[in-house]
């Protein structure tokens, strides 16, 4: 187990190194320069110096003068010393300082979505296996892949349209209402939470139909299985047939799957939080990438590989410890 | 599982006869088609196709006509001033510099005869009360009268010709201050037994009366001005001015003249002049002195409309609208605009969009694109990916490890941020919107092969060890024939089931980059930039014909699509018998 944790790591860290320098390649093709576009800026102040001056010197600064390979060794040489630079277009914050700012808005959103999504799939997936072909089922799945057919912004659209337009409940952007300032330390909290009421229910929606599809599967090839048969056989009321046997083993899978979906949790939507215009990390990097800010894009794109390579690895640690069989080999 | 719907006998799938007769694709259609959710799908994609391909085929409007209507404006059509103040009119070649103008004004408050500017002394003759002449004055002679008897003293030396004593004494006679002879200009100053004659040269007139000319080719001469305005003050209807012939209507109440121009005994209108001046507010109208004299009448009567008959006899209404001393005369004018966000119609099913665009017909040819790149980058996406899967898969080793390790490093860029700079790159390059949406395809399947490549080796992986691989094997067929001939059929039916799930999910891409602005772009139709109205928060609270339509062929084609891989998935699967 450890000898393959470690190789998985090791792949892991190559893998990384060719995320970066895709990543770094295609921030460095962007248009938006936001050195020059800060260069022009100050040549412009009064008693400066001139545009071209101010370029040279901040793209030294930036580490941008010498060629991409380069640059991408001298980032890389910094971020694996955990240094990874200011963010540019929030003058005046290190992008870790940036992203602790803006993690826990995420958080938030897909910890709150995570925990609707469990408690709505999982039994729908169960009851849709359980009378499979009838009319319940095919509701289900209609439901589920309505869901995974929805894309995230009309979705959003429409909430909006519904919620903040026609009745009026909820605002159209952002975390916090006017009159945030004025609220209690409690009220404030609630505020927010309203906030999050349409970015959760857009989010869940979205994400619902696959974990319903996914636990129906598994839910029917255990019921399919010999062990349920016998469980039948026996005797067993339906019922303990279902929710004993059956549904402990539908939960090997399905268990695997959510333990590595966890760390993605941290990794925001970046197109709900963007229209709902909620400062999380997605949000952060969708205004990061439009402003070229490389330092915060190039943490962003590796954060999240980080996240999708940490998912698989979970998954796969989980699938040895809830299922036994895999240990043994 | 047992299904008691299905136990009939005729109807059973595993019964022996049945499978004699029924190929196995046989078999996955007749498990397909009893899929309800599954046929529904297929009807909708049919329709869908039909919708777009069809439908743009046979819709009355192009994808990007542009639907104009006239509406009426009120538009301002002329200003109306009342002249309280002195204006200038400078003599024919010569100018009088602006500060002379300004003490002009200065001398006339006073009462002054002359002033002097920037060491110049200039002459004012007043007129009337509003008609001012500015002069240059150069004395010719003094003249003392006793009795009838005049004797002139040159000033100069010079002889006084008898043609100027005889219209001196002739103007005297009329009570003039002014006459002229052989196209020169004397002023008698003075009064009494002692005057002085002297040479005028006129520099400027300064009067409140505004000439206005009947015809738009007539431009009013100075000494035409000079003139008319004099005629006036003395009430003369008739004046000759270089030798032509007007005649004055002089309206005294309201201090206004209109002039005829004789001409072999026949009147033609020729001018007016009154207190307000009437300006047209584009410089392309002329405004008529009828018009002028009815806008007069109306302000002068605090009249709030009046309808007017142009040239041509059709009548028109015009308001008054008084700001201070201004008035605005407005009417209401026909404009060409664009017919936008108009509602749902006969003529327009959905209405029209932002740009006065038939919104049914963009949903067609959005259609074609969104299906045109769902079908296109899956197929590009399963080529590369049925390859590098197929060669990992089957040869395994540092090959094996090779593409594995590219599926993992495309498998973690989160592939939002890469099209948005990609998208961006390619705003800053200005490429076409038709290359545009080949590029979107190929950037799509270059980010979407990796899990179709995922699949190909792991079902590979398994079917490598089965007998018939080794049959293949020991019978030597080429290695070629072996993978396409004997692999991938056996790949095929996962394969056509992931396709299709990834149809929709690719189509959900599209809708979302072209949404963002990032990928297909206006002036062709997608689904996803068609909902990009709803940035104008206006457009969300108003016009929900503009983004709802579109949405609904969104999910419609995704929710088909993922009802037909679902279906397929079933029949595939012999573990979901029925």
């Amino acid at each position: 187990m450890r000898k393959f944790i470690i190789k998985r790591l090791l792949i892991s860290i190559v893998i990384l190194f060719f995320v970066g320098m895709i990543a770094y390649l295609l921030m460095r093709c962007m248009p938006a320069d936001y050195v020059e576009q800060m260069a022009r800026e100050l040549s412009q102040k009064p008693g400066s110096k001139s545009f071209n001056e101010w370029k040279e010197q901040l793209y030294q600064a930036y580490g941008m003068d010498s060629n991409i390979i380069m640059g991408y060794f001298t980032w890389l040489g910094n971020a694996v010393r955990g240094n990874f630079g200011d963010s540019w277009s929030r003058t005046g914050q290190t992008v870790i300082q940036v992203f602790n700012s803006v993690i826990w808005y995420s958080f938030a959103l897909g910890a709150a979505s995570f925990i609707l999504e469990i408690v709505i799939a999982i039994p729908l997936g169960i009851i849709s296996a359980k009378k499979q072909y009838s009319k319940t089922d095919y509701a289900v799945t209609f439901i589920a892949l309505l869901g995974i057919s929805l894309p995230s912004f009309f979705l959003a659209t429409l909430l909006k349209w519904i919620f903040s337009v026609k009745l009026g409940w909820l605002d159209l952007f952002g975390i916090v209402g006017r009159n945030h300032e004025q609220l209690s330390e409690f009220g404030k909290i609630l505020d927010m939470g309203a906030h999050m009421i349409l970015p959760v229910i857009t989010l869940t929606v979205v994400s619902i139909g696959s974990l319903m599809r996914y636990t129906r599967t598994n839910m029917l090839e255990v019921l399919n299985s010999d062990f349920i048969r016998t469980a039948r056989a026996k005797g067993l009321s339906e019922k303990k047939v279902v929710n004993y046997h059956a549904f402990r083993n539908t939960l090997i899978p399905v268990v695997t799957i959510l333990g590595g979906s966890l760390p993605s949790l941290f990794a925001g939507a970046q197109i709900t939080e963007t229209l709902f215009q909620i400062p999380g990390i997605g949000y952060t990097s969708y205004e990061a990438i439009i402003a070229g800010d490389i330092p915060f894009v190039m943490f962003y794109i590796v954060f999240i590989a980080v996240l999708t390579l940490l998912g698989t690895l979970i998954a796969d640690i989980l699938y040895a410890v809830v299922d036994p069989r895999v240990r043994i080999q | 599982m047992a299904n008691t719907e299905n136990t009939k006998e005729t109807n059973r799938l595993d019964d022996e006869r049945r499978v004699r007769v029924l190929s196995p694709g046989m078999l996955v259609f007749k498990r397909f088609t009893r899929n309800r959710l599954a046929v529904l799908g297929t009807i909708i994609i049919v329709l869908m196709f039909i919708f777009s391909f069809i439908g743009g085929a046979i819709s009355p409007y192009e994808e990007n006509q542009v639907f104009r209507t006239t509406t009426m404006e009120s538009k301002a059509y002329a200003g109306v001033r009342e002249n309280t103040d002195f204006l200038y009119t400078d003599a024919p070649g010569k100018e009088l510099p602006k500060l002379a103008k300004t003490q002009a004004i200065l001398a006339i408050n006073n009462g002054e005869e002359s002033f002097v500017s920037q060491d110049v002394t200039y002459n004012l003759i007043k007129e009337s009360d509003e008609f001012y002449r500015v002069v240059e004055m150069s004395p010719v002679a003094t003249v003392t009268t006793l009795g009838n008897v005049a004797s002139f003293s040159s000033v100069d030396g010079a002889e006084i010709s008898d043609a100027v004593k005889e219209a001196f004494s002739q103007a005297q006679k009329d009570g003039e201050t002014s006459f002229k002879v052989e196209g020169t200009d004397y002023y008698i100053s003075g009064s009494g037994r002692n005057v002085t004659i002297a040479v005028t040269q006129d520099l400027c007139m300064i009067n409140k009366l505004i000439f206005s000319p009947y015809s738009a080719e007539t431009t009013l001469d100075y000494n035409f001005q000079v003139a008319a305005e004099r005629a006036m003050e003395h009430g003369k209807t008739e004046f000759t001015v270089d030798g032509v012939d007007y005649k004055a209507d002089i309206d005294e109440k309201t201090s206004s003249a209109i002039f005829y121009k004789v001409e072999g005994g026949q009147e033609t209108e020729y001018a007016m002049a009154s207190h307000f001046t009437v300006n047209p507010v584009s410089s392309d109208v002329f405004l008529s002195i009828e018009f002028k004299d009815r806008v007069q009448e109306a302000v002068k009567n605090n009249e709030s409309s009046f309808v007017f008959a142009d040239a041509n006899g059709t009548e028109a209404e015009y308001t008054v609208e008084r700001n201070n001393n201004e008035y605005t005369i407005k009417t209401m004018k026909e404009i060409q605009v664009n017919s936008n966000y108009e509602s749902p119609s006969a003529a327009h099913w959905l209405g029209t969009d932002g740009n006065g665009m038939d919104i049914l017909t963009r949903l067609m040819y959005g259609g074609r694109i969104s299906l045109l790149i769902g079908f296109l980058v899956v197929i590009l996406s399963a080529l590369i990916g049925v390859v590098l899967g197929g060669l990992a898969g089957y040869f395994g080793k540092w090959l094996d490890n090779l593409i594995m390790r590219l599926v993992d490093v495309f498998n973690c860029i989160p592939a939002m941020p890469v099209y948005l700079i990609l998208g961006s790159i390619m705003d800053f390059a200005k490429i076409d919107p038709r290359l545009r949406i080949w590029l979107l395809m190929v950037i799509l399947s270059v980010l979407s092969w990796p899990s179709i490549a995922r699949l190909t080796r792991g079902q590979i992986l398994s079917l490598r060890e089965q007998e018939f691989m080794v049959a293949t094997e020991a019978t030597g067929i080429r290695v070629s024939k072996r993978i396409f001939k004997h692999l991938i059929p056996n790949v095929m039916p996962q394969l056509i089931v992931s396709c299709t799930m990834s149809l929709g999910s690719v189509i959900l891409m599209e809708a979302t980059l072209s949404f963002l602005g990032l990928g297909v772009k206006f002036p062709y139709a997608s689904w996803g930039n068609m909902i990009t109205a709803v940035n104008d928060l206006y457009v969300l609270k108003t016009y929900w014909f503009v983004w709802i339509p579109a949405g609904i062929c969104i999910v419609l084609t995704v929710l088909g699509f993922n009802f037909i891989g679902d279906g397929l998935r079933d029949a595939y699967d012999p573990k979901m018998k029925r």
